[in-house]
């Protein structure tokens, strides 16, 4: 019924091998282009708006270095590398100690900001709605903020499957994830600069 | 059914199906010619609605002192009909074409990934029927039932809590940041198909130039829907949570809106524009019997595009009152885009240049294209110099102009687009006759609707406005300009009853109606689920040129 089409009929042995890039890695890498593109636009607003407040209070004297944070989401994009060697090599055992120690790294950072939010919050009367620092301040982290969270679903639902037994041969996709928590890192160290370094 | 021959046995199969299940696999379909044609198919649908809206408002304004719509109703027109025209009419379009042709082009099965392409149909679509459902449930100054009323690119502070109350704009708000996550994944979807999923031998160079532009089409997507989106989350943000981003009386920026929105706005116009000179790009060599001219050059000069376009989103910003400089740099910088969409033009004319042309509807609808689209592009460089923009800012000349680069240039081609493929989708030729029907009375009601706009901008008449005062020499210039809308009315519905009627009983198409170039053309018509039974293999820019012609084929000068 359906033609067949061969175009062109050349020795085998003369072509050279045609592979193509992986599309799951093309896609990740779309989706970081357009989720670096959202976030850039959150930094100019950021920038655009330092020093622009019309009442108090302002970073300088409110902000402190978060390092602890840091240090812990720096160090789970190490430890997030090692799982996925370890899955890659099938060592299901190792693979979920070293997720199970990235999940708790990124809520040890989540629970971080919680903290800085509430001392903000209910020490400075700092809110959203309080000036043009808070606005500016509370989007650019909270939107990182959103998505660490969504890598900590994404990672503790294959901690789970880990745990079911079903990540055997799943490689390929967990590198994808440990891309996506690579970038959240990334990310980071540019919130960090703007908000903490630049603004402050 | 007589065609059920030409269907391969999957396809026949669902024909026999009883009508809840025909439209049951509609709904859970991920084959992207279903998706494609999902998407195609509500983009007329909206081109309808918005197309309504429109009439609507030419008929407000045909005469001086009309008072068939009042001032607030019309400007819920034009929002919804700019919004729809742009969000829901252009966009998938885009992804309606890509998704159907890329794969075939590609001699691939299937897009990168199918699942991903059902969901951004579906959030699109709920993202256009949320901006409709303010028509029934939005809240604003004028009580229930009111759509948005702030403009398609929708000025802050005007969006503010303050000044627009209640949920209108709120609807508009949410419809736009569904429907570019919708575009956001097609995006990712083409992109990764066309990287990924080429079929053996299908170098880059030898891709065909279709496919080449919605590469670039969805790259620039990536760039230019997160500063609209960005700037919709702040929006939302200052309207729920009282942030103060545009808030002018906190220290907010009302300008910023202006450039988050351009930088998405401009880069956007050519977001629409580039899948409308794709299909110009496969159709004109087609009908001329000729390879498209300097491709390389065609190529290049898409890429330039892309990357100029998204320098000069300020030029929309001349009257805001930018520094000196700033001005300087838009005006130049937006004439700079004249060059590799001049390049583009000369390229068209030279595929047609001693070629054997066929004036088959297709074409026609490209050359009429050819010319609206220089005269647009004339008015854009007329637009980009600057004390001539603080003149005709926000005037209908500014109307008259976009209006022909998105109608005189896009929907032609879109048209000539549908003309061309449909036979390979249905499996069934449009009619010629209602064609050139339907080609002839737009151009008429085109021109007249369009061409008397830049003499009434020229003139001092300002876009938005509901009505005016008889004796400023607008009168004849808007009577006849809505009288141009029943000739594009009465083209449309010709399209219409072609479709309807070429679906019922038009002539069998057979795999190769048009004698063309590329994959899609060496598949049935409509191509199987699968598409190819055997993936094709390619040697040259011009496969199904090489099968046809064993004893002269393009690899040889390639």
């Amino acid at each position: 019924m359906t033609p067949t089409i061969v175009l062109e009929q050349t020795p085998a042995a003369t072509q050279p091998a045609w592979t193509l890039p992986d599309r799951g890695r093309v896609g990740v890498l779309c989706l970081f282009t357009t989720e670096f593109a959202l976030f850039s636009i959150f930094v100019v607003a950021y920038i655009f708006y330092i020093g622009k407040s019309l009442t108090g209070p302002m970073p300088s004297d409110v902000l402190e270095l978060p390092i602890w944070a840091t240090i812990c989401l720096l160090s789970s994009s190490i430890t997030v590398a090692i799982a996925e060697r370890a899955l890659k090599a099938g060592q299901i055992q190792r693979f979920k100690l070293w997720t199970g120690a990235t999940i708790l790294l990124g809520l040890e950072f989540l629970r971080n900001t919680a903290v800085e939010w509430r001392h903000l919050i209910n020490d400075f009367h700092l809110t959203i709605t309080t000036n043009l620092f808070g606005t500016t301040f509370y989007s650019l982290v909270g939107l990182h903020a959103s998505h660490v969270a969504i890598g900590l679903t994404l990672l503790l639902l294959t901690l789970v499957l880990g745990f079911r037994g079903s990540m055997q041969g799943q490689s390929r996709r967990f590198e994808l994830l440990s891309w996506y928590w690579h970038f959240v890192d990334a990310v980071w160290v540019a919130v960090f600069t703007v908000v903490y370094v630049i603004g402050r | 059914m007589a065609t059920t021959i030409y269907l391969p046995e999957g396809v026949g199969q669902t024909e026999a199906l009883p009508l809840p299940s025909k439209l049951h696999e509609w709904i859970v379909t991920v084959d992207h010619k279903r998706l494609g044609i999902l998407y195609i198919a509500t983009a007329l649908f909206f081109f309808a609605v918005a197309g309504i809206l429109a009439a609507l408002m030419r008929l407000q304004l045909a005469y001086p002192n009309a008072t068939f719509l009042s001032p607030e109703v019309f400007n819920r027109l034009f929002t919804m009909h700019g919004t729809t025209m742009v969000f829901l009419v252009g966009m998938p379009f885009f992804a309606g074409l890509a998704n159907y042709l890329t794969p075939l082009m590609i001699g691939a099965r299937d897009m990168a990934f199918p699942r991903l392409n059902a969901f951004g149909f579906w959030i699109f679509l709920f993202g256009g029927i949320l901006l409709y459902f303010s028509y029934i449930a939005g809240e604003g100054l004028a009580g229930h039932g009111t759509a948005p009323d702030v403009g398609w690119f929708a000025y802050a502070p005007l969006t503010e809590r303050a000044f627009s109350r209640g949920t209108s704009t709120d609807y508009w708000i949410l419809s736009i940041i569904l429907t570019g996550i919708g575009t956001t994944a097609s995006a990712i979807n083409v992109i990764a198909t066309i990287v990924s999923m080429r079929c053996k031998g299908m170098t880059l160079a030898k891709m065909p130039l279709f496919v080449w532009l919605m590469l670039v089409v969805s790259s620039m997507v990536l760039f230019i829907l997160p500063p609209l989106t960005a700037g919709q989350i702040m929006l939302l943000l200052d309207r729920f949570l009282g942030a103060h981003f545009f808030d002018t009386q906190a220290g907010g920026s009302a300008v910023l809106w202006q450039h988050f929105f351009w930088l998405f706005g401009h880069p956007e116009v050519y977001v629409l524009m580039l899948p409308g000179f794709a299909c110009a790009s496969e159709i004109i060599p087609v009908f001329s019997r000729k390879p498209i001219f300097g491709r390389a050059a065609m190529i290049g000069a898409t890429i330039t595009i892309g990357m100029v376009s998204s320098g000069v989103w300020a030029h929309h910003m001349f009257s805001v009152g930018m520094s000196a400089w700033s001005n300087v740099y838009f005006g130049a910088i937006s004439m700079v885009v004249g060059i590799p969409t001049g390049i583009k033009i000369f390229n068209w004319l030279g595929t047609m240049y001693g070629g054997k042309i066929r004036f088959d509807t297709p074409m026609l609808f490209c050359i009429a294209f050819l010319f609206q689209f220089l005269i647009a592009g004339l008015t854009g460089v007329m637009l980009a110099v600057v004390p001539f923009d603080w003149q005709v800012t926000d005037s209908y000349f500014v109307v008259a102009h976009f209006h022909y680069v998105l109608l005189g240039g896009l929907l032609f081609t879109l048209f000539g687009a549908i003309y061309y493929w449909f036979p390979k989708a249905t499996g069934k030729m449009l009619n010629e006759t209602l064609g050139k029907w339907h080609f002839w009375l737009l151009v008429i009601g085109f021109h007249l609707t369009f061409d008397t706009q830049h003499f009434a901008g020229m003139l001092g008449m300002p876009r938005r406005i509901y009505t005016y005062a008889s004796g400023r020499g607008w009168d004849t210039l808007n009577l006849v300009s809505s009288i141009g809308v029943i000739f594009q009315a009465a083209a449309v519905l010709c399209l219409v009853w072609n479709i309807s009627r070429s679906l019922r009983k038009g002539k069998p198409a057979g795999n190769d109606p048009w004698d063309a170039w590329t994959l899609e053309w060496a598949t049935t018509s409509p191509p199987p689920e699968y598409n190819f039974a055997v993936l094709p293999e390619v040697r040259s820019s011009r496969p199904l040129w090489d099968l046809k012609h064993p004893e002269d084929p393009d690899w040889r000068y390639e």
